[in-house]
């Protein structure tokens, strides 16, 4: 029996991932951990790619995980648990295990769209049963706000600097959902802890689907946002009000958005709350600022075109 | 603190959730109190809180977990308490 995707139901289950973890006040990524093994209807294993969720639930004889949990490198994470995930079918095969296991990889941006990225796209391409679930902060902020190919067009981290050479990171951010619904790959979806009962339900579609699954799920970091540390979760909200960060599915390459703001927020609502976005208010930068509101605006468009279908 | 021939081969950690043993409250700044007559039961904070921290028994929150909970504030932020009263405040610890 799956239990509802009620709160109150939901309350009565067991938490698989324990306090006592020590990511820092108001992290966004436990709350999607939490969110993630809650929603599962079926005992999991995981692998974690190395990065702030895994350095910090798992320290020396400490660890958050109540489900059997590898430590992968950056880079292997998705190869990991591909791995584990053939060895079960090879027990199943020869009647060496009757359970029904779901097997999930987390992996921040860094070790998802940067460095874990072809080990990802192999796993996808050669069909394991398994969710890869991204949790997208925007940088390295495990070692120290490093940008990466995640990190939106203008935020200042410590490897492009906001200054008088250039105004915070230049390119533009990867656009990795899309990547992975491209593997042609039976279910992708991006997903925000603001909206707990989308992103559960879209963990259990990931789950049932019977093959290799996407998940971008947008965490937001105080830390590296240079933000409060209350507002993750109303971060995360605004991200999709804006349409900074849709909501949005792709299954079996039909796309469809799963919420759609009634009115769009101006993207600044997002931008201004983050010290990160700070110097793009300076009356020098306004043309910046402009372009990062049209590389969204232009992402919303082509959306709102794919999922009208 | 275990000398290194007597940890377990391989780094693997046996007992699961162990981390429970390593209290967080301490890192605290801040601190959640909880109004009970502005409470509408909604879970939002049990929900949304990073530190499983928030005590929730048989559907109803309880309170705070104070070993644990980080001081972070997502509750009383996220709480939407009653009549524009929130059942959750942030009280700086020591006062």
């Amino acid at each position: 029996m799956s239990t509802e995707l009620k709160l109150k139901e939901l309350s009565k289950k067991e938490d698989l991932f324990t306090h006592g973890h020590r990511m820092c006040a108001g992290c966004g990524a436990p709350i999607i951990v939490k969110m993630v093994l809650l929603a599962a209807e079926h005992p999991v294993i995981a692998a974690n790619a190395t990065g702030c969720l895994e350095v910090s639930s798992c320290i020396s004889e400490y660890t958050a995980w109540k489900i059997p949990w590898i430590h992968t490198a950056f880079e292997n994470a998705a190869a990991t648990i591909s791995g584990v995930e053939t060895m079960y079918r090879a027990y199943k095969k020869k009647g060496k295990m009757d359970k029904d296991v779901k097997f999930i990889a987390f992996g921040g941006d860094g070790g998802t769209y940067d460095i874990g990225f072809q080990s990802l796209s192999g796993a996808m391409e050669r069909g394991h049963d398994m969710l890869y679930i991204c949790y997208d902060n925007g940088a390295y902020m495990n070692t120290g706000i490093q940008r990466s190919s995640a990190t939106p067009r203008g935020a200042d981290t410590t490897t492009c600097p906001a200054g008088s050479v250039i105004p915070g990171k230049p390119q533009r951010r990867k656009d990795l959902t899309r990547i992975m619904a491209a593997h042609n790959i039976p279910y992708a979806a991006q997903a925000a802890p603001s909206h707990w009962l989308d992103l559960m339900k879209k963990v259990r579609k990931a789950l049932s689907a019977g093959g290799p699954t996407f998940m971008n799920i947008i965490s937001p970091c105080n830390r590296g946002w240079r933000s409060k540390t209350d507002d993750a979760i109303a971060l995360s909200r605004l991200a999709v009000e804006t349409c900074y960060w849709p909501l949005y599915e792709v299954e079996n390459g039909e796309t469809r958005l799963t919420f759609k703001p009634k009115t769009k927020k101006p993207l600044i609502e997002f931008l201004k709350p983050q010290g990160r976005f700070k110097h793009l208010f300076a009356p020098e930068n306004e043309q910046r600022l402009k372009q990062l509101e049209a590389d969204i605006d232009a992402e919303w468009q082509r959306l709102l075109k794919e999922s009208a279908g | 603190m275990k000398k290194w021939h007597e940890l377990v081969p391989g780094a693997v950690i046996l007992e699961g959730g162990s981390a429970v043993r390593f209290k967080t409250g301490s890192w605290r700044a801040f601190k959640p109190l909880w109004i009970k007559e502005n409470c509408i039961q909604c879970l939002f904070c049990w929900m949304y809180c990073p530190d499983m921290s928030v005590t929730v028994q048989d559907g109803k929150m309880t309170g705070f977990d104070y070993d644990y909970c980080k001081g972070c504030g997502i509750c009383a932020l996220e709480c939407p308490g009653k009549k524009g009263n929130k059942a959750i405040i942030m009280e700086e610890e020591g006062k």
